[in-house]
């Protein structure tokens, strides 16, 4: 899986092409870590590329919304896909997480 | 039809089971003794469920042969350690490397021993220990070391092994084949153990457990998990985390906004509470958590309520803190006016500039210094309003740690998602026994609090998701362990009967004899049948005879549960623990043992004098001898020395 990072006006985005699977899930930890470490407490996933997730891929996701919540930021995801959303849904995790429709519209309300 | 025999077997002994138990209840009971006919009456109730529970569990053995397994999966070896000798645990992971089938061999080191860090780097093993997240967090023993290494490792599957359990290179390629099934989360194979002598006098091995019960179990989709020599489907353990992570927060979230109001009020009338900035802050918690509640119920994600809970606080200590620096200063800067008589302000280099104030504003506001954290109660539901899980070193805990056996939690959790599991019977890996009886009931004690933790917490017979078989059949386990209080009534009623004269029963007719003799019969032709070609007199001898063990479980992880006490938990030695005999061990069996002796004289006696019966002597006679023929196994085991390979006392004998 490949990882990318952009700085935006009110937010930080990072983009992930490929699987995010029990692979590719420690390399998440660690970009969005070098994000935080780096200042930026406001980030967003855009998962648009993203076209499949697993457990350990969520695990990932938890971890980082923790790294981001310690910073005193968040983290949030956009635009996931079908089958992202059906093993959110299946975990429970949208319970948790929002998946924001647009990685612009993620930090709109707050 | 394999199973016909057995099957046969179950249903006439639970006829015959119930023909005998219900005279017993309502023909048979002596009220007059209810003191002893009740209890003895309840025993045989536990013991006939128990046969039932039994008998259900054998009705579906399955035998399985294993599907080759496919090349291209992923695997992790675990070999978790504590204090277990490095020689030992190297021997095991060099065992492990030789595995087969392609992985990666990790020791998890929960002692941190330079030492083995050191074997592991020069034989090319992997070499884990916790995070520094662990640090002044609950550790939660194995299955907390299990949790660390899976954040830190990538394979599909995990073979999971304890530092003794020596696993055979052909492990991994006779157990994988089952995961083709994509449901299987979990092959669990044998125990089994090399340094026990045929006669087994610490009843170390579980034939029966590793047999007819887990195939038993296997049957009907409930093997368990136990701890070692299994392998395990990564997705399926996280799931099982993330599941718990959910609903831990949304517990605590809830929880907290519940507690919010309370905790307001009572921060209100606290004497802090006087100070007007105080209050003002006050009002801004309140308001942010009774939108976090609103927006809670509208279905806004617990991530989102609780961030904008924590912007909307810390935004108000901000303003707050930094309008009362402000003021300070401004007064400050009329102190220094008024003392210098000049309309200056502050001279230039004692000056807070802007960047300064903004930096020690912030400091001001954070949490320890924060107005807010004078008021506990009110800092405490906002540290909970979170998603971090901080109370624990990672958000995600898949091994359960809700017991010190977190195996049997475990696999429940993953039978109640859904996931299937598989029992291979086969020994692929042997490992060492406790040596000493010491040890032996340390491990026994360890394993009954567990399994009594589990059913305290989560009751498999009301717990959602589960088959009504599966839940009979962890309950089954379960229930096994609460043998002990029966044991205590077996005991004591031939020695009431044969010392005082006072039968539990009307009396002992021949109906007595036609209900029980042949529901005995059947009974141990079951055990016969299902435990054919294997030695189950052990596991039935300790079953009663470590009655003290069972019931110390009970009530100690009863206590734990329901009162938070310490369990007194302790990390099994795998080596033996150099002593002479240990008669203190076994102190309630020997004087029991003395009572059933004395019993037995005074029985004669006083049925020489016509005081007792001669029936009801000879079958008190006939059940004390079983009881000390029950309990003589500790004899042995007390005097047990460790084991001794055949092989050297040949050699001894030779040289």
């Amino acid at each position: 899986m490949r990882f990318s990072t952009e700085q935006k006006d009110s937010y930080t985005e990072v983009s992930g092409t490929g699987r995010l699977n029990m692979v590719a899930a420690p390399k998440l930890r660690e970009v969005v870590g070098e994000v935080v470490s780096a200042g930026n407490k406001r980030i967003v996933l855009n998962m648009l590329a993203t076209d499949f997730i697993d457990s350990s891929g969520l695990g990932a996701l938890i971890g980082c919304l923790k790294m981001a919540r310690q910073a005193g930021g968040d983290l949030r995801i956009a635009c996931v896909q079908p089958q992202v959303k059906m093993v959110l849904e299946l975990t429970s995790m949208n319970r948790v997480l929002t998946p924001h429709a647009t990685a612009e519209g993620a930090f709109s309300n707050d | 039809m394999r199973n016909l025999p057995t099957r046969l077997l179950v249903v006439l002994t639970l006829l015959l089971g119930i023909n005998y138990l219900a005279w017993r209840w309502l023909e048979s009971l002596n009220w007059d003794a209810w003191w002893i006919a009740v209890p003895l009456v309840a025993a045989e109730t536990y013991s006939l469920i128990d046969v039932g529970l039994f008998g259900l569990t054998v009705w579906k053995k399955k035998q399985r042969t294993a599907p080759p397994a496919p090349a291209d999966a992923t695997v992790d070896v675990f070999i978790t350690t504590y204090n277990e000798p490095p020689e030992m645990v190297l021997e095991t992971a060099l065992a492990a490397k030789a595995i087969r089938h392609p992985h990666s061999t990790w020791i998890l080191d929960d002692g941190a021993r330079e030492e083995v860090r050191e074997l592991a780097r020069d034989h090319g093993l992997g070499y884990l220990t916790r995070s520094p997240d662990w640090a002044d967090r609950p550790r939660h023993s194995k299955a907390g070391n299990l949790n660390n290494a899976l954040m830190e490792t990538q394979g599909e599957f995990l073979l999971i092994l304890d530092a003794d359990q020596v696993p055979d290179p052909a492990i991994l390629e006779k157990t994988l084949g089952y995961f083709n099934n994509r449901r299987v989360a979990l092959v669990q194979t044998p125990q089994y153990f090399a340094n026990v002598p045929d006669d087994d006098p610490l009843g170390s091995q579980a034939p029966l457990f590793y047999g007819p019960i887990q195939q038993g179990k296997d049957g009907w989709n409930a093997a368990f998990f136990c701890g070692s020599n299994a392998v395990l489907r990564r997705e399926a353990l996280m799931q099982l985390g993330l599941s718990g992570y959910v609903k831990e927060v949304e517990q605590g979230v809830t929880r907290a906004l519940k507690a919010s109001r309370t905790a307001l009020r009572r921060a209100r009338k606290s004497p802090e509470a006087a100070d007007p900035l105080v209050a003002g802050l006050l009002d801004d918690v309140e308001s942010a958590t009774e939108r976090a509640r609103a927006e809670l119920r509208a279905g806004v994600s617990l991530s989102e309520v609780t961030y904008r809970v924590r912007r909307t606080v810390d935004e108000a200590v901000q303003s707050l803190v930094g309008a009362d620096f402000l003021s300070l200063e401004a007064d400050l800067a009329d102190i220094a006016a008024l003392e210098q008589g000049t309309e200056s302000a502050l001279p230039d280099g004692d000056e807070l500039d802007g960047g300064e104030l903004d930096g020690a504003i912030e400091r001001m506001s954070h949490r320890d210094l924060s107005p807010l954290a004078a008021l506990e109660s009110v800092q405490e539901v906002l540290d909970a309003l979170s998603i971090e899980r901080s109370a624990e070193a990672q958000p995600i805990m898949p091994m359960a740690t809700i017991s010190v056996t977190e195996d049997m939690a475990t696999s429940m959790g993953m039978h109640a998602m859904g996931w299937q599991s598989v029992y291979h019977h086969e020994i692929l890996a042997t490992g060492l026994a406790p040596e000493d009886l010491s040890t032996m009931l340390t491990q026994r004690l360890r394993w009954a609090q567990g399994t009594i933790q589990v059913l305290l917490r989560e009751n498999p017979l009301v717990r959602r998701g589960l088959g009504l078989a599966q839940r009979l059949m962890y309950f089954a386990t379960m229930w096994s362990y609460l043998s002990g209080f029966a044991a205590v009534v077996y005991f004591a009623a031939p020695v009431i009967y044969l010392t005082l004269g006072v039968l539990p029963v009307t009396g002992i007719s021949s109906e007595f004899f036609l209900r029980f003799v042949p529901f005995m019969v059947v009974n141990q032709l079951l055990f016969a049948v299902t435990g054919r070609g294997i030695p189950t007199w052990r596991g039935q001898q300790y079953s009663l005879a470590l009655f003290p063990t069972w019931i110390r479980a009970c009530t100690t992880a009863a206590r734990n549960v329901w009162f938070g006490r310490p369990l007194g938990f302790a990390v099994t030695p795998k080596t033996r623990q150099e002593s002479g005999p240990r008669w203190d061990l076994i102190r309630p069996q020997l004087i029991v043992m003395a009572l059933l002796a004395a019993a037995l004289i005074v029985g004669v006696v006083r049925l020489a004098a016509g005081l007792n019966e001669p029936i009801g002597t000879l079958v008190n006679v006939a059940w004390v001898a079983f009881d000390l023929l029950v309990l003589s196994v500790l004899i042995k085991a007390v005097k047990y020395k460790g084991f001794t390979p055949e092989k050297r006392s040949v050699d001894a004998v030779q040289h």
